[in-house]
């Protein structure tokens, strides 16, 4: 178990590696910081004072060395959008983005689940069509249309729910939260619904079609043959043995949450670091731009780890044969 | 001509798409979207770029089927009194040049860099193909918007406005080769060791020859299913990234531009404006991957 673990944490190390080297690139060799700082007016000396201070005539791989000892860190120096430390906005918005993530991620597992046990026990009921129905539509449209019709239904036509902003937010030390006002429990409702349908329609199909698959198999037909409890047989056998490519993809799935999050975020503006992130492109904002970058990459290696760890939990097959475990 | 036209009606294609309603509305469907954005020159109402022709007076006229609807207007018309219906038109236009162009260019990056992974082997394959791997663990999305956020700051603004088209296109190809990659790769792998590949390599052809007229007519099956697929999801991505302000420039607005704008006059009860390219958008992208899945199956002997 241990070298497992530290096996894929050396397997992440070079991705980690190639992405800081992208980020640290894009410092490097895109638009010039020196002459940003700087400003209109500056004598040749002062300029060669603050290359210096910046490190920039050192070697390539000093430099490099240096911004990854910074990254590790979380220093990236100042936005040069809102000059203020990079680090700290996005402390500052990580909150928002988090909490809209995992309710999107929540009603994906806790709606997405069920549905697709019930399409894939009940196949024929006029329900699961409906359900398969509405998870092409789900598939199909693209997450800012949702969140428009969303909007256009809710807040405009009936005016039940707000349609920007996060309402009201309670300060705990660093931590901003809408968990606790009713303001702001209202304003969460449209986005994570509108990030969290993707991956519910996902869930859905994939839990159906692996149900399908599993009570089809011989030692179903034997659990019904002892004469077990119809549910014990269905959540004990069949949906427990669905579970592991299920975790797989709901793990993979939290990463395109935060991907889209981007979208969601830009349709509600809501004050995450997916609009930071799409502000500072629009605005060319490179520091911002190679940390988010950074914490993206992070985020994914670690996804992938957890979703590996959790394989050791669902499937037993796996403790038992540590070899099978490279193949996956 | 004519018995090349027998012959595809005579075959098992023909007769699978026949049997498909879905896949014939599908068709029908595209075929409309794609007749309409090539056409719109040609056909459309109004030219929307002509601002000789748009009359504030005009401004956020609704459907035509509505109390104040005007039929000149059949889908209503804008804030600067543009008719929304051309504006679509003009605007698929520019949806679907981007989509096709980046799905091309995927797909020649994809099949270039699978044909010499799965050919040459060794240290070059574990380099282009892991390569790809961490490419696959970012969402493509993300990858496409870095692409062009970087491009942005590269250039400056004057530059970029002007080749943005290009931009876009760019980030959102670079962003989907390596499907294509991987895919190109696995069936290079079993072609290379065939006999008609031995034959050619003791006829002491070089390896580009090889790769190119022998191994690349056989692997290029499946590309055409996987591009088929792509489009649907190439289309949507440029429409998420001009919803998002990064895509193409405003002066040629896509699908997406048009729903941005729109999206500002939503909360005062102009839907018009923003749900039908939404519409338009959603027909072709989903007439579009429909026509992919049917080809995938059709194309597929084990489903036959």
């Amino acid at each position: 178990m241990f070298a497992f673990i530290l096996s894929r944490l050396l397997q992440a190390l070079p991705v980690m590696l190639v992405v800081a080297l992208i980020a640290f690139a894009m410092f490097a060799y895109v638009g010039d910081p020196v002459s940003i700082m700087l400003g209109q007016d500056f004598t040749e000396a002062q300029r060669d004072a603050l290359v210096r201070d910046l490190g920039l005539d050192q070697p390539f791989f000093v430099q490099f060395a240096r911004f990854v000892g910074n990254a590790v860190q979380g220093e990236f120096g100042l936005s040069y959008r809102l000059s203020r430390p990079v680090a700290e906005l996005i402390a500052e918005r990580a909150p928002a983005t988090l909490e809209l993530a995992s309710c999107a991620a929540a009603i994906a597992l806790f709606v997405g689940v069920p549905m697709g046990v019930f399409t894939g026990l009940y196949r024929r009921s006029w329900l699961s069509r409906f359900f398969l129905t509405f998870s092409l539509i789900g598939v199909s449209l693209p997450t800012f249309l949702i969140g428009i019709l969303l909007i256009l239904i809710f807040s405009v036509w009936l005016g039940w729910l707000p349609s920007f902003g996060r309402g009201e937010v309670v300060q705990i030390g660093a931590w901003s939260t809408g968990f606790l006002t009713g303001a702001g429990l209202k304003a969460l409702v449209l986005p994570s619904i509108t990030l969290g349908l993707f991956q519910l329609t996902l869930i859905m199909r994939l839990v159906r079609a692996e149900m399908l698959e599993v009570l089809r198999t011989d030692y179903i037909k034997f659990a019904r043959a002892r004469g077990l409890a119809d549910r014990t047989v269905n959540f004990g056998h069949a949906l427990k043995n669905t579970l592991v490519p299920v975790i797989t993809i709901a793990g993979l799935q939290f990463g395109s949450i935060i991907a889209f999050a981007i979208v969601t975020e830009t349709v509600f503006q809501w004050p995450g670091m997916g609009l930071l992130f799409i502000q500072s492109v629009g605005a060319a904002d490179i520091p911002v731009m190679a940390a988010y970058l950074m914490l993206i990459a992070l985020v994914f290696v670690a996804i992938n780890l957890v979703v590996d760890l959790l394989y050791f939990a669902v499937d037993p097959r796996l403790r038992a044969d540590r070899g099978a475990v490279r193949g996956t | 001509m004519a018995a090349a036209a027998a012959r595809f009606f005579d075959s098992d294609l023909w007769w699978s798409f026949s049997r498909s309603p879905v896949a014939v509305l599908s068709a029908v469907v595209a075929l409309l979207c794609i007749g309409g954005a090539v056409l719109a020159p040609w056909i459309a109402p109004q030219d929307p770029f002509d601002l000789a022709t748009l009359n504030l007076s005009d401004a956020f006229k609704p459907p035509a089927w509505a109390e104040e609807g005007d039929a000149g207007f059949p889908l209503g018309s804008d804030d600067q009194g543009r008719d929304v219906l051309s504006a679509i038109m003009h605007g698929a236009r520019v949806s679907l040049l981007v989509g096709v162009c980046a799905v091309l260019f995927s797909t020649l990056l994809g099949v270039s860099v699978g044909l010499t992974a799965g050919y040459l082997g060794g240290t070059a394959d574990a380099l282009l193909m892991r390569i790809a791997d961490i490419q696959l663990t970012f969402p493509s999305i993300l990858v496409a918007l870095l692409v062009d956020g970087v491009v942005r700051a590269a250039l400056p603004r004057e530059t970029h406005d002007q080749i943005a088209l290009f931009v876009v296109i760019f980030a959102i190809g670079i962003s989907n080769w390596p499907q294509f990659a991987r895919t190109v790769r696995g069936s290079t792998l079993v072609e290379r060791n065939k006999e008609y590949v031995l034959a050619a390599r003791v006829i002491g052809l070089s390896r580009l020859r090889i790769m190119l007229t022998h191994v690349l007519p056989n692997v290029l099956g499946p590309v055409l299913v996987i591009a088929t697929l792509n489009l649907g999801f190439a289309i949507l991505a440029e429409a998420t990234l001009s919803f998002l302000g990064v895509g193409v420039p405003p002066t040629q607005p896509s699908l997406g531009t048009l729903i941005r704008i729109g999206n500002d006059f939503l909360m005062s009860g102009e839907w018009w404006i923003t749900i039908f390219p939404g519409v338009a958008l959603v027909a072709m992208v989903l007439s579009v991957n429909l026509l992919g899945d049917w080809l995938r199956d059709a194309l597929n002997p084990r489903l036959r």
